[in-house]
């Protein structure tokens, strides 16, 4: 079983994030960055199935050459080599050029299964895996909350509201899992010190085929126009409870008129 | 006028559109002339044209075809793509729910074009507003290139009826094998509520880890009922095992956007923030001064929560 997993690397979720003034792009290099929390269960997702099945887990990220931190992240949890697509021309792609990106880079892999978290906190698209299926023609079982392989097929319980729909494709396929699906483990000691020997390819765009002319901010399919700070919200009221919490809060409401 | 292609979303347990597509049709307005579009297994239009004429549709196409239902989103972008090129629309707007993004994706390799995802407001010339980063920014976008494919987050939109023709069109369909390829095996419901649906309620009542228990979150679910709400969880409540994760609210559940939003014993850490941040009036109780969802409150009460809401719940039934 040849288990590629995407990872992407994004700005820490928790410390504050912006949108880069020069060319209203994610300001990536004076960002906290880390890899992206929700690929760590794919990671994990996929040690357990090479676990009980073996085989191959390869690591796939397009980012700027910093984006090595989250590669050997995802080392040191157990992965067994990477691929890093780096290339100055990437800058400002947005989602549909990056999965021509990752696309033409999974094409050059040899694998079964193609995993990947269920979003990336950063752009919260959640489109990976449809943009990758329609490109590579193999089948996408997004959001999922449960994965067994069972011999050339792959099953899936995608979460929905209020429940979840039981899915099955032939593999190769793409699957997407959600943070519900297991437990990420901690790299080891072992495991960090091994990641520093683990190869790690790094591919420019002309490796992958792809012409300049495809990818990057002047060439996207969608531009910001421009952004701003949220408005800050007017200083709002805080009481203490004092026996009269409950009857001042239920005043407020009365006062927006919803009761 | 241009005519915008408007994915309609159903209710599964057959009650007609939903509201997010009553939004969508109406947020299409701006861009031109809204047709809706109704894919699914043969039955699904029955009963739907004339709400989505009332609400703005010239015409409703009717694709339906077992296959439509029976695989994954692939039939759907299919359809959908095959309605672009003969109509060649200003526009397409979806709904923004993880099918309806999906459902984008797709079309937008398809036809060749952009899209842009959870949008909050689209205006005449195109241009869509997205928030970004947990609430913090807001951004104004564009698609560049192709048919602009939009995905509008729900309840950012307030539907508004545009009596139109509805002209009923019957698509036909047939599904190739590449879009064939994920079968649906079975659809469980795992959890009803006759509370509204969460992303669709004009009021969420959430509760956090300070509910404490599966049992307390009745204290939550009586304050939701008395004033009509849906009921929403932390993540934090929900690893605890107190609420389902389907009504988990935030960056890795679902972003509400109601009228009111109550937090009741949730700190207010980023990524529940994510999820609710837009929401238009904002109450947090919580017995912790420091607690960092007071920034975000119009109104907050410090106390706990076990004398508070129940108390509140009464004087609020007691005003019926
Ligand atoms: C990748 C990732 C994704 C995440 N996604 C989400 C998400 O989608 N949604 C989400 O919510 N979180 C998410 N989180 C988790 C998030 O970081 C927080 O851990 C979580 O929101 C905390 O939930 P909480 O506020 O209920 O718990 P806590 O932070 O423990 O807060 C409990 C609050 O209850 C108060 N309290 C306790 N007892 C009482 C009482 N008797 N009366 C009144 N107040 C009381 C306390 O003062 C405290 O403020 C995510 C985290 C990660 C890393
Ligand atoms: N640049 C990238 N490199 C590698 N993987 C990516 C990249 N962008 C997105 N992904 C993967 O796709 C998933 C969904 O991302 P998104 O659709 O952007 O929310 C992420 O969790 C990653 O696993």
């Amino acid at each position: 079983m040849n288990i590629v997993v995407l990872v992407k690397q994004v700005p820490d979720s928790g410390s504050e994030r912006k949108l880069d003034p020069a060319d209203n792009t994610v300001a990536r290099a004076s960002a906290d960055n880390v890899i992206n929390e929700m690929d760590e269960y794919a990671i994990e997702e996929a040690l357990t199935i090479k676990e009980a099945q073996g085989g191959e887990v390869t690591v796939l990220t397009v980012g700027p050459d910093g984006a090595t931190d989250a590669i050997r992240k995802a080392l040191s949890m157990g992965a067994d080599k990477a691929v890093h697509v780096s290339d100055e021309a990437i800058h400002g792609s947005d989602a549909v050029q990056i999965s021509a990106v990752l696309a033409a880079a999974l094409e050059q892999l040899e694998y079964d299964l193609v995993l990947c978290g269920a979003e990336a906190t950063d752009s919260q698209m959640s489109v990976m895996p449809a943009l990758l299926s329609e490109r590579l023609g193999i089948p996408q079982l997004s959001g999922a909350r449960k994965v067994t392989i069972d011999g050339g097929t792959a099953k899936v319980e995608r979460q929905t509201d209020g429940g979840y729909w039981s899915l099955e494709a032939p593999l190769p396929a793409i699957v997407s899992t959600w943070d519900t699906i297991n437990e990420p483990r901690y790299p080891s000691f072992k495991g960090i010190m091994a990641a520093k020997k683990k190869p790690v390819e790094t591919k420019s765009l002309a490796d992958l085929g792809i012409d300049a002319s495809a990818v990057g901010l002047a060439n996207a399919t969608t531009q910001v126009l421009d952004f701003a700070g949220r408005p800050p919200k007017g200083e709002g009221v805080k009481v203490t409870d004092e026996g009269d919490g409950a009857q001042k809060f239920v005043d407020f409401l009365a006062g927006q008129k919803i009761v | 006028m241009a005519e915008v292609l408007v994915l309609a979303e159903l209710d599964p347990a057959g009650g007609g559109a939903r509201k997010t597509t009553l939004e969508a049709l109406t947020a299409a307005r701006a861009l031109g002339e809204p047709s809706a579009v109704v894919l699914g297994a043969p039955g699904t239009a029955a009963g739907v044209r004339d709400q989505l004429a009332e609400y703005g549709a010239a015409t409703v196409y009717v694709a339906e075809s077992a296959d439509i239902d029976d695989y994954l989103v692939a039939p759907k972008a299919e359809v959908l793509a095959q309605l672009v090129s003969e109509k060649s629309p200003a526009a397409v707007v979806i709904p923004s729910s993880p099918e309806g993004k999906e459902i984008a994706a797709r079309l937008a390799v398809k036809t060749g074009s952009g899209f842009l995802t959870d949008v909050t407001e689209i205006t005449a010339d195109g241009t869509a507003t997205q928030v970004a980063f947990a609430g913090q920014t807001i951004v104004h976008s564009k698609v560049t290139t192709g048919t602009p494919i939009f995905t509008l987050r729900g309840n950012s939109v307030t539907p508004e009826p545009a009596p139109a023709a509805g002209a009923e069109q019957t698509v036909s369909v047939s599904i190739s094998d590449a879009a064939k390829q994920v079968r649906v095996v079975e659809r469980v419901v795992e959890q009803k509520s006759n509370r509204p649906e969460l992303t669709e309620a004009s009021i969420v009542v959430s509760g956090g880890r300070g509910v404490a228990s599966a049992e307390n979150f009745s204290i939550i679910e009586g304050l939701a009922d008395s004033l009509g709400a849906a009921v929403g969880a932390s993540r934090a409540a929900v690893d605890s095992g107190f609420y389902p994760h389907s009504f988990q609210v935030g960056q890795t559940g679902k972003t509400v956007s109601p009228q009111l939003y109550v937090a009741v014993g949730i700190s207010g850490a980023i990524q529940h923030r994510a999820g609710m941040q837009t929401s238009k009036t904002i109450v947090a109780i919580n017995k912790d001064p420091e607690a960092p969802i007071f920034e975000l409150a119009d109104f907050g009460v410090i106390g706990d929560l076990n004398t508070v809401v129940p108390a509140a719940t009464e004087q609020i039934n007691a005003r019926k």
